[in-house]
């Protein structure tokens, strides 16, 4: 049984969630937060930002993000695919800068340009 | 003799961006925002993390991709952007002009003339100084908008190890951002008995990565010589007294402030604006215009928001109602029903309704509530004490700012005030 906050709306329901019995949720308080409750338990995702290093423009980090959400449990080892990566101005907004994180589809984009 | 501008607009964040988008949509030509940053965007650009937009564009952004889609917006336009200028005094001229005094590296000291002005300069971080941490001095003081501007922008880390105080928004972000690049966030302090940050942000800030938030504790010594080495961290009682013999050390090199915003107001008080010591803002009509006809505010420097989004929605409201005073003429001052609070209700935005201004049927009124409410009811109640609109909340906390639509059909009956309260449902009231 593990116990979870609701993020859905301001009302932030305790909700716990029960692994052994197939995350059946108790403590929601409408449907979508029944369904956030066993989806953050059984395959957490999360957007993870952060920035890289770029050269030639008016700053020297160029924000960049995932453009859809990861497996909360990769974040640190995207983190990581940053390092070391140099951005060349021009920037545009969109631009891709990791393709395919970890196998997952989704890439870390620029969200800026520069 | 010089140019006068239909609107000048202080301040190139979400707020003025907005504001001038929607005078320009309005139809005003001669528009132009001063920016005193090199670029415009405002704190949107630090503020790399993303949860901006869902209201607004119905999508998640970041925050420069939010001002990004802003500033696009505004090339579309006639408005001149000014960068690099710093305005200094907002001023009167003969009949009714406006004098924007303003300083920059290449124009020098200026003085610029405009039929309105928008005033959306933003706010500014609590400091140390202002809420007066005890301790020793040393470098690793930060506040939590600062340390992000460094990391976020200009590439330095400032710490390694970090205890937040406050659990402000911004605070939270910080924590996991500084978690990420590799710091240790050891804890983050909070003096209320709840936070003061959205629960999202709670969740996936600190919950992610197991950092504890100690409600009612606060931050009761600093140690260090040169760097902080540790701070000591206590309980405090409902007065908010740190409780002898509760004292937690933590070693740690950084300590970041998440402890509140101020609205940044020099030039609105400058200007002999009305204030509302509530809000730290100037006291506003229905439609954002200041007690100086033809001045309007909109954004953090009116009232600090948690959501860009509904910055954006009330500074469009700023640039509508700019336009029509250049294009139709001053509103009729005359009659406006004052907006008194009552029951834990902290402030209201605006204070004064001028009810034969309103273009539509209703009146947007923003509000916060100085404690938390489970199972509640908003009642506003005319001047004769007769209720004249209540809305049902089924929780409310001072970090969630509320929004009502009053009808303006009941407001044309309230006579010379109404009374904007919230009140627990009877059942639950114990």
């Amino acid at each position: 049984m593990t116990q979870i906050t609701c993020i859905l709306c301001p009302k932030g329901c305790r909700l716990k969630v029960d692994e052994e019995n197939d995350y059946k949720v108790t403590g929601y308080s409408c449907e979508k937060g029944k369904a956030y409750g066993r989806d953050e338990l059984m395959h957490p995702v999360r957007v993870v930002t952060s920035t890289v290093r770029a050269e030639g423009g008016a700053h020297r980090r160029c924000p960049v993000k995932t453009n859809g959400s990861i497996p909360r449990d990769k974040m640190f080892d995207a983190m990581r695919l940053l390092d070391g990566i140099v951005l060349e101005s021009p920037v545009k907004r969109g631009q891709v800068v990791v393709k395919d994180i970890l196998g997952t589809g989704i890439d870390f984009v620029a969200t800026r340009d520069l | 003799m010089m140019k006068e501008y239909q609107l000048i607009v202080v301040g190139g964040g979400p707020a003025g961006l907005a504001a001038a988008c929607k005078a320009y949509e309005s139809g005003l030509r001669d528009i132009l925002i001063i920016e005193r940053d090199k670029e415009a965007g405002g704190i949107l650009n630090q503020c790399i993390h993303n949860g901006f937009g869902l209201h607004y564009f119905k999508e998640e952004l970041t925050g420069p991709e939010y001002a990004g889609r802003f500033i696009d917006s505004v090339r579309e336009t006639s408005a001149e952007v000014l960068l690099d200028t710093m305005v200094l005094q907002v001023t009167e001229g003969d009949g009714g002009v406006k004098l924007v005094h303003c300083v920059g590296a290449k124009d020098g000291y200026q003085i610029l003339r405009a039929k309105t002005v928008v005033l959306s300069m933003g706010c500014r971080e609590r400091t140390r100084g202002a809420i007066g941490i005890p301790g020793a001095r040393p470098a690793g003081v930060f506040t939590a908008g600062a340390a992000q501007r460094y990391l976020n922008m200009e590439g330095y880390m400032v710490g390694r190890r970090v205890v937040i105080l406050g659990s402000g928004d911004i605070g939270l972000i910080m924590a996991r951002r500084m978690t990420l690049e590799g710091a240790k966030v050891l804890a983050c302090v909070e003096v209320m008995p709840y936070s003061g940050g959205l629960t999202r942000n709670i969740v996936q800030c600190l919950e992610d990565y197991g950092i504890p938030l100690y409600l009612s504790h606060t931050i009761v010594d600093v140690v260090g010589r040169e760097r902080v080495e540790r701070v000591v961290v206590a309980k405090v009682d409902e007065n908010r007294r740190p409780i002898p013999g509760t004292e937690m050390t933590f070693d740690c090199d950084t300590i970041l402030l998440s402890v509140g915003l101020i609205p940044e107001n020099e030039l609105t008080r400058g200007a002999g604006i009305t204030m509302d010591p509530r809000t730290n803002g100037a006291v506003v009509y229905e439609n954002m215009e200041t007690s100086l006809p033809g001045v309007f505010a909109c954004g953090n420097v009116v009232h600090v928001h948690d959501l860009v989004d509904f910055v954006t929605q009330e500074s469009q409201r700023a640039g509508a109602a700019a336009a029509r005073h250049v294009l139709e003429g001053a509103a009729d001052a005359e009659g406006a029903i004052s907006v008194e609070t009552g029951g834990a209700v902290g402030y209201t935005v605006p204070q004064k309704i001028r009810v034969g201004n309103l273009p539509g049927k209703t009146c947007d009124l923003f509000f916060r509530v100085r404690r938390i409410f489970g199972d509640s009811v908003i009642r506003v109640t005319a001047e004769n004490g007769e209720v004249i609109a209540q809305y049902p909340r089924e929780h409310m906390a001072p970090g969630e700012m509320e929004h009502i639509m009053l009808p303006k059909v009941r407001l044309e009956k309230a006579g010379g005030k109404i009374t904007v309260s919230a009140e627990e449902k009877e059942e639950n009231a114990q």
